[in-house]
């Protein structure tokens, strides 16, 4: 009984070492990505390259979660709103959801899901084929010309791909508010208008979005660079990506809404 | 330092971890010599090469390129090294999101500030070396495992390096493949005076090719000398490599506990012939 429980004891505070060492490593790695990340500003081409990748290619994915999203809740506010008498506040409805907390949240899980993943499979593919190690044999370093540019594309992307999840939510919970249901469509935009205000909502969402942007790109080019160099090594560094990914966004959504109710 | 030699490592020791894996490596390599450093996998040739390259440092003896300890270079330095140096990965190791041509060209547009019409000149007489100009426009992905290694070769030599590094390069390759990358590392070697340096088991192919060889095995310089003392070579370890001996110091059977102890039954009564004549049947 006694073993027992130290066992237990023993396991919690070796899976707690492991998670502070992993956020540790994760840190130091983001530390060296931000040392050499001139190469991504002065060779701007490369990281809007990156931006493509990551961001452009993330479009589909993320314009039609937004889509469905809005719609949901347009739905579903519509449901809850109309029994209090205030059907024409589901554009406000709509709109504080998505900017406040969906849209930087589910559009950052997508990122994860969709760039992320990628980003730590290329990165351990060209580590597991060798050419992380030719190019330092030329004299480049893969830091400051492979993953900086990458880290930087994930991290402009992010906000943007926010910002357009947010746009096809509320396009998406006024096609089912107003042409399906009938709420009247001056008072779904003039409500939504009167109540969400830009610097506590608007901004506030986007600020966490650059958040999640600087966390999933960190950590994605971080398991990218440390895979073990095997097929089995890449496939494990791209699911931990996704794993630490949601949990990092899940965990620094509410440390920053804490921070932005209390603010 | 002499002048005239391109790599001295004396008293070299490393490992990783608790596992010694080169011991007391001598080894002097003159500027315009080809050498090839010989052993059965694992027996520390490619660790030598990083050593070489400066991607491991090791902590115990020296290692000097064209005159720079390389256990205490700085990472700026070492990076201006390398810009002399070249080296062919046993696979390649070509960009994979990058035309055939671009793989060439990349160095000269990461390094110098040429204009792109000189760039486009160079890389091109370098594929015209290889032989690949006619597939410039390819992916990696697109071409042979010769054709890849003709093109990695290229790149390496995009900034004409005075010390080029070979890791196995002619592992998995047919035979007219073969003899194209030997012919072009000789040519290459007398074109640019170039010091060549080839970790490799193809022990027939190599003889032909360099001046000098080393052998390693588990992490120690057994033998060393010109290709026609090693073929001469009596020693048991040398003999058995060169002439591909199934039994010798190195050993057919991994140590293990003796078979009667593992095997019981039948298949022991008949002298362990049971799983051949079971083929037979």
């Amino acid at each position: 009984m006694l073993k027992t429980t130290a066992d237990g004891i023993r396991r919690t505070g070796q899976f707690a070492l492991d998670i502070a060492e992993g956020i540790g490593a994760v840190a130091v790695f983001l530390g060296l990505t931000l040392r050499h990340s001139g190469t991504s500003f002065q060779r701007f081409s490369l990281t809007l390259r990156e931006v493509f990748y990551s961001g452009v290619l993330s479009l589909v994915i993320i314009l039609v979660s937004g889509m469905f999203v809005g719609m949901v809740l347009g739905l579903q506010g519509y449901e809850t709103l109309q029994t209090y008498g205030s059907a024409e506040s589901v554009g406000v409805l709509v709109a504080l959801s998505l900017t406040r907390e969906l849209g930087p949240v589910v559009s950052a899980l997508l990122f994860a899901s969709r760039a992320g993943s990628a980003i730590t499979a290329e990165i351990g593919l060209m580590k597991a084929t060798e050419q992380l190690s030719a190019m330092e044999m030329m004299a480049i370093n893969p830091m400051a010309r492979v993953v900086g540019p990458r880290f930087w594309g994930g991290v402009l992307s992010m906000p943007l791909l926010t910002a357009l999840f947010i746009a096809m939510g509320i396009f998406g919970g006024y096609v089912i508010a107003v042409p399906v249901i009938g709420v009247d469509s001056g008072a779904f935009w003039s409500q939504m208008q009167g109540k969400v205000d830009v610097g506590h909502d608007v901004i506030n969402g986007m600020v966490k979005s650059v958040v999640f942007g600087f966390a999933i790109c960190a950590i994605a080019t971080y398991q990218g660079y440390s895979a073990a160099p095997t097929a089995e090594g890449v496939s494990g560094a791209t699911t931990r990506t996704v794993v630490s990914s949601s949990l990092a966004i899940l965990a620094l959504d509410l440390i920053l809404t804490a921070f932005m109710l209390k603010g | 330092m002499p002048a005239d030699v391109a790599v001295e490592i004396a008293g070299l020791n490393f490992r990783y971890g608790d596992r010694d894996v080169l011991k007391g490596i001598n080894m002097t390599i003159p500027k315009g010599s080809i050498v090839a450093i010989m052993g059965q996998s694992g027996c520390g040739k490619t660790t030598l090469l990083r050593l070489i390259g400066g991607q491991l440092r090791a902590r115990e003896g020296t290692l000097r390129v064209d005159g720079t300890n390389m256990h205490t270079i700085d990472d700026e330095d070492l990076y201006r090294l390398r810009r002399r140096m070249g080296m062919l990965f046993q696979f390649g190791a070509l960009f994979t999101d990058l035309s055939v041509f671009d793989n060439v060209a990349f160095q000269m547009r990461e390094h110098t500030d040429l204009p792109a019409d000189m760039i486009r000149d160079l890389a091109l007489l370098k594929l015209q070396a290889v032989g690949l100009r006619g597939v410039r426009d390819r992916m990696p992905a697109e071409l042979s495992g010769g054709m890849a290694r003709r093109a990695a070769l290229a790149r390496a030599i995009a900034l004409d390096p005075s010390l080029m590094m070979y890791d196995e390069p002619f592992t998995g390759l047919d035979p007219i493949s073969m003899g194209v990358i030997a012919k072009l590392i000789r040519d290459l070697n007398q074109a640019l005076g170039t010091t060549s340096i080839i970790v490799t088991h193809d022990v027939q192919e190599s003889l032909r090719l360099v001046d000098y060889v080393y052998f390693v095995a588990a992490g120690v310089i057994v033998a060393e000398g010109t290709p026609e003392q090693i073929r001469a070579s009596t020693l048991p370890y040398v003999h058995q490599f060169v002439w591909g001996e199934m039994d010798g110091p190195v050993p057919f059977h991994y140590p293990a506990q003796p078979i009667g102890a593992l095997i019981r039954g039948p298949a022991l009564a008949q002298g362990g012939s049971i799983a051949a004549g079971s083929l037979h049947a």
